[in-house]
């Protein structure tokens, strides 16, 4: 057999959202090297959270990424309730459901039909499909119908699609507008068949890798595991181990001294009944997963929103100054978690594990698997790292979230 | 990311008159080139980031600088603000991966020539300016047109 040796930089990948890179290293047929970099710079939001007020912790840790922002700030909502002891009342849980769905609408639409579709067409983006092919147009439209759509129920029920501004500690600020109601509602319907169209392409998507990886999702109130052991929101950091990565801005864990996955895979592959060919370990079937996601949010959402009836209510307020607490979510790309010391109202320290540290271990061990796998083959370096790309697309990473601040002693 | 949202609406006119050159979310973009307009978002941590800005700033005709990041520095410059103790948590990151002592907001660093601000930016001046932008080169060839054929 030929001996590959090879070196392989990747700069800035494209499509994803923020900055990422790889170095990859294949000495005599051993993948030597294989670094999963995450190269946004630090914006240190656990530190520059001490000090400030409690009730402010949602709006400011949001910022931590546009993207996923009210994701955390349903997380850290739900942190500074369990530290002062608060329990939102059923309605006030019904509208953050509908935030989510708007999220998980926008978000997954954001990632499948402009960072991964254009590579099921070989294109370099879904701006180069020509409007003119009708198959094309089709796809132009629906990205951009189905994502819209999200951004309209989390307008209606946060206030705005990025940094809503109705959620708040304790409940919510503002309710949906009646008359808005029936208009989202449409919205959401129309898109279906795109949605339908969306999960056919990935359904049919014959890109296959699989994982031997434990995952691990919100399922009934608990994190749960692959093999069912669940455990409490409270005691969910206890169980993970942080590793430092030298090379990476971002942080890294391990579950039972292991990489672990998290996210849309992992949510349809723990549900109870999931659809064919959930459970899966391929890992392409992320993308697969979260289509599917994208049509349970809209039909959960419909359904909602066609029963509900919103009635103004204050935010529950606390007795309490001071406690710690934690606030557990599945946002978009998976486990998020939030962890706040408050005394006297004013937040002391912090902790946020997000998706994409979680998930980081595991996309460097599915990346030396694909390219062990090349190594049997001819090696040519374009296909190789175009192949690298599309699997690390596949994790839906976010570098934005990844880079915040945990404290690191370097060795 | 409000710039990507901005396309739900905009996408069948903008598209026929935008190439989206060098943005990476769009596309394995090619190196940096002379450009019309440069859309820059976030605010300078460190060298290397000014360098691009600056290559930037060389090679686009006008710069935008979009969301508070980039047009006041924060809230990525709140480390700017940190006390002793937690400048010394993060002296170590900040060491590691060659961080700028500042944060430094584009204008800092470069000519700025719009900026929208807000966190998330406004939207509706986004969308105001591209329009603005595209009214004027409208101007600027059919001028040119008309000096080529008289």
């Amino acid at each position: 057999m030929h001996q590959v040796n090879l070196d392989l930089s990747l700069q800035e990948i494209s499509k994803i959202e923020g900055g990422a890179g790889l170095d990859l290293s294949i000495s005599n047929n051993v993948v030597t090297k294989c670094e999963f970099k995450i190269t946004e710079y630090k914006r240190f939001y656990t530190q520059a959270i001490k000090g400030k007020t409690a009730l402010a912790a949602p709006t400011l840790l949001a910022r931590i990424c546009g993207t996923c922002s009210n994701a955390h700030i349903l997380a850290a909502c739900k942190a500074v309730e369990s530290a002062l002891k608060i329990t939102p009342s059923r309605q006030t849980q019904i509208l953050r459901r509908l935030v989510m769905n708007g999220l998980y609408i926008r978000d997954h639409a954001l990632h499948l039909y402009l960072f991964v579709l254009p590579d099921l067409f070989n294109k370099n983006s879904l701006l180069d499909f020509d409007e003119k092919i009708p198959e094309e147009h089709q796809w132009l439209d629906d990205a951009f119908s189905v994502k819209d759509a999200g951004n309209q129920l989390s307008i209606l029920v946060g206030g705005r699609s990025v940094h809503a501004p109705y959620p708040q500690v304790g409940g919510f600020n503002h309710f949906p507008d009646s008359t808005q109601i029936p208009i989202v509602i449409t919205k959401l319907q129309s898109v279906r068949p795109a949605v339908i169209r969306l999960i056919q392409i990935f359904t049919d998507c014959p890109w296959s890798q699989n994982q031997d990886v434990p995952y691990l999702a919100l399922k009934n109130g608990q994190v749960c595991n692959s093999d069912n052991v669940c455990i409490r929101q409270t005691d969910y950091r206890q169980h993970l181990t942080h590793r430092i990565l030298t090379y990476s801005q971002a942080s890294a864990y391990v579950y039972q001294n292991r990489p672990y996955l998290t996210g849309a895979l992992a949510r349809l592959n723990l549900a109870k009944n999931p659809p064919p060919p959930f459970p899966s370990h391929n890992l392409y079937h992320n993308n697969l997963a979260q289509a599917v996601e994208i049509l349970n949010a809209i039909d959960d959402s419909v359904a909602v929103l066609q029963s509900a009836e919103f009635t103004p209510e204050s935010p529950i307020k606390s007795t309490l100054s001071s406690g710690e607490g934690s606030g557990l979510i599945e946002a978009p790309r998976g486990i998020l978690y939030h962890r706040l010391t408050i005394k006297d109202m004013m937040v002391t320290d912090a902790e946020i594990l997000v998706p994409t540290g979680q998930n980081q271990l595991c996309i460097e061990n599915d990346i030396k698997n694909l390219v062990n796998n090349h190594l049997h083959g001819v090696l040519n370096k374009n296909t190789l790292r175009h192949e690298i790309e599309v699997l690390i697309r596949a994790y839906d990473p976010c570098m934005s979230c990844a880079s915040h601040f945990l404290k690191i002693k370097w060795a | 990311m409000l710039m990507i949202e901005a396309l739900n609406a905009h996408w069948q006119d903008w598209t026929k008159k935008i190439d989206f050159k060098y943005a990476n979310v769009f596309r394995n973009s090619p190196p940096l080139g002379p450009m019309d307009v440069a859309f820059v978002e976030g605010a300078i941590s460190s060298i290397k980031q000014a360098e691009k800005l600056k290559q930037i700033r060389s090679l686009a005709k006008t710069l935008v600088a979009i969301g508070a990041c980039a047009v006041t520095g924060h809230p990525s410059a709140q480390r700017n603000l940190f006390n002793p103790d937690q400048q010394a948590a993060i002296k170590p990151i900040l060491e590691k991966f060659s961080y700028n002592d500042k944060v430094q907001k584009l204008s800092d660093l470069v000519t700025v020539d719009h900026q929208i601000p807000g966190c998330p930016m406004d939207e509706s001046r986004f969308v105001e300016l591209i329009n603005k932008f595209v009214d004027e080169f409208k101007l600027k060839m059919q001028n040119e047109k008309l000096k080529t054929t008289t």
